[in-house]
């Protein structure tokens, strides 16, 4: 038994897809190699990387919704897949995709989810109007359908959705990707202030270097589907000035450049295990 | 766990309501249709054929519905991209695909009873001396074989989008032809015929012409319908193929979730 939320080991992921005559060839793609990392309970542990390095597959691996060829994942103790009704309990999930019904209102979209998770409808409905003012969402358009609403306003259903279930663990897969700076900075202490309150852990991709560092007490850098680096922002940034001999790496984002860049990931070299 | 059942049933209900319009437009196609189908009893001065036509295009109307709407269930959150929020919550397929089925039955039913009093605009029927009630356990006998099937095409859309829709209108297009909707299976050509003996909606159809009294229909009302005893071999069919089709149905779901959790074929692009 431990004491993580979350916990990751060797997994590895590879997406098949046919081509050539008659389907006779077959492209490899990996998503993810011998990953293994975990985050501490209450902890908020950061995902950076570049598109199509693996993260979104990893929150999906641990959404139940994706299983891996290698490996295998524990939620709270408990064992994916074999246990993943328990787990499902457990996770709220926020994705940059929009995943609504377009054509029903943010209300109906939001007690939808709560009965299917069990939850009272009037309790629920109240909690999501005072998550969503929270937001800075207006009240006024809770009954619109989701089509009517503008990127943001869809992303901020997505985090109530997510939140209405309180789960003790939140996976978030680019929450604020297409918020305002305002809208973004709600999100960012709406964030904070529930792990104060509740101790939620959070689990959190982002390419906004700004949010990792102020959210995420530790931050693992994926390339190619491997976890190249982990550790804390100013270890990170040590590490990738000690290794690419650039003294002058001072900001999180130089070090996502040296460190997820292609150089290194071009040498099929382990991942870089824990810095510190 | 009702609570659960009972949200695909709200979340369903709304659907319906948001896309009325397009709900209006199937239903009156599916009215009309039944009336021109109709009408080509009423045209031959043939009481027996109108009433054979009419029993029929109600009995599709229900099933079609039924097995449409079960099927296109998962085609449509895949296309929406929900389907990944809803196979993530914490609740068994089996009461997710119940409240589906649940409300693809009153839907269903709604759309009969629409239909049915539409036609009695278009046609002079009389539906007395048919055992009625008699009808309706037919009706509730065959929604198991049919939701079981309804589950079994679901899964067709998760390995195939657009090819899943297409298997699905090739399979009910099939079932129209073999089940003798509108003409006894008799005269489908004999390769057809064993077709024909494994399709519910053969039984119930079968069962419905006796109940309504077609079969023995002597040229003047009022009909006379048979006794429920007298239908019993064809629920006992029915009910037999619901207990197979049903498990099977939960059964081909359940490895079709699994394979698309290894290959990824639950998110809407790839
Ligand atoms: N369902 C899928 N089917 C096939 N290939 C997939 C699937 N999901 C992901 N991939 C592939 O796996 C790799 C990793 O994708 P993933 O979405 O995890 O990246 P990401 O780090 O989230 O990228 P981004 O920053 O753009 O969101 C990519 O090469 C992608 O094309
Ligand atoms: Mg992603």
């Amino acid at each position: 038994m431990s004491s993580y939320a979350i916990q990751v080991h060797n997994v590895s992921k590879v997406f098949r897809k046919r081509t050539g005559w008659l389907g006779s060839k077959t492209i490899r793609r990996w998503a993810l190699r011998n990953v293994n990392f975990h985050v501490e309970d209450g902890e908020a542990y950061g995902l950076l990387g570049p598109n199509g390095s693996g993260k979104s597959s990893l929150i999906r691996v641990l959404s139940t919704l994706l299983t891996p060829d290698e490996g295998w994942a524990e939620i709270m103790g408990m064992r994916l897949p074999d246990q993943e009704r328990d787990v499902r309990r457990v996770i709220g999930r926020v994705s940059v995709d929009a995943a609504y019904y377009k054509k029903l209102s943010a209300r109906e979209n939001l007690m939808f989810t709560a009965r299917v998770y069990g939850l009272d409808p009037a309790v629920a409905e109240r909690q999501s109007r005072a998550i969503l003012e929270q937001l800075g969402f207006d009240p006024k358009r809770f009954g619109d359908p989701l089509e009517d609403m503008s990127r943001g306003m869809q992303q901020k259903i997505a985090i109530t959705r997510a939140l209405l279930v309180d789960p003790p663990l939140l996976l978030l897969d680019e929450p604020t990707t297409g918020l305002d700076p305002k809208s973004k900075r709600d999100v960012m202490i709406f964030i904070e202030d529930l792990r104060r309150r509740k101790n939620t852990t959070i689990l959190l991709t982002t390419h906004d270097m700004n949010e990792a560092e102020r959210l995420c007490e530790r931050l693992g850098m994926l390339a190619h589907g491997k976890l190249v680096a982990e550790g804390t922002a100013d270890e990170l940034k040590r590490v990738a000035a000690l290794r690419d001999g650039f003294p002058s790496i001072s900001t999180l984002e130089d070090a996502f450049l040296a460190l997820a860049g292609e150089k290194l990931v071009d040498s099929d070299a382990a991942p870089a295990g824990e810095v510190a | 766990m009702v609570r659960q059942m009972l949200g695909f049933v709200y979340r369903d209900w709304h659907l319906t309501r948001r896309y009325w319009s397009w709900v209006a437009v199937f239903t009156i196609y599916a009215l009309v249709s039944s009336a021109t189908v109709t009408l080509i009893g009423v045209a031959a001065k043939d009481v027996r054929l109108t009433l054979t036509l009419t029993v029929g295009v109600l009995l599709w109307s229900f099933l079609s519905v039924l097995f449409n709407e079960i099927a296109m269930s998962i085609a449509f959150e895949r296309w929406e991209g929900t389907l990944e929020y809803t196979f993530m919550a914490p609740v068994s397929r089996l009461v997710h695909m119940f409240g589906v089925s649940l409300y693809a039955l009153s839907y269903a039913v709604f759309r009969a009873l629409f239909v049915l009093a539409g036609l009695f605009v278009f046609l002079d029927l009389s539906f007395r001396g048919a055992n009625l009630w008699g009808m309706l356990v037919v009706l509730a006998a065959s929604s198991f074989a049919f939701v079981g099937l309804g589950l079994i095409a679901a899964t067709l859309p998760v390995m195939s989008p657009e090819r899943g829709a297409e298997a699905t209108n090739i399979f009910q297009s099939v079932l129209l032809l073999v089940s003798g909707i509108y003409y006894p299976v008799s005269v489908l050509p004999r390769w057809l015929q064993p077709l024909a003996a494994v399709s519910p909606a053969t039984y119930a159809l079968s069962a419905s012409r006796k109940l309504m009294g077609i079969d023995t229909y002597s040229g003047q009302a009022p009909l006379r319908g048979a006794a429920f005893s007298d239908v019993l071999p064809e629920i006992g069919i029915l009910l037999l193929m619901g207990v197979v089709l049903v498990p099977l149905g939960f059964f081909v779901f359940g490895r079709c979730e699994a394979w698309a959790k290894r290959t990824g074929k639950l998110k809407r692009t790839g």
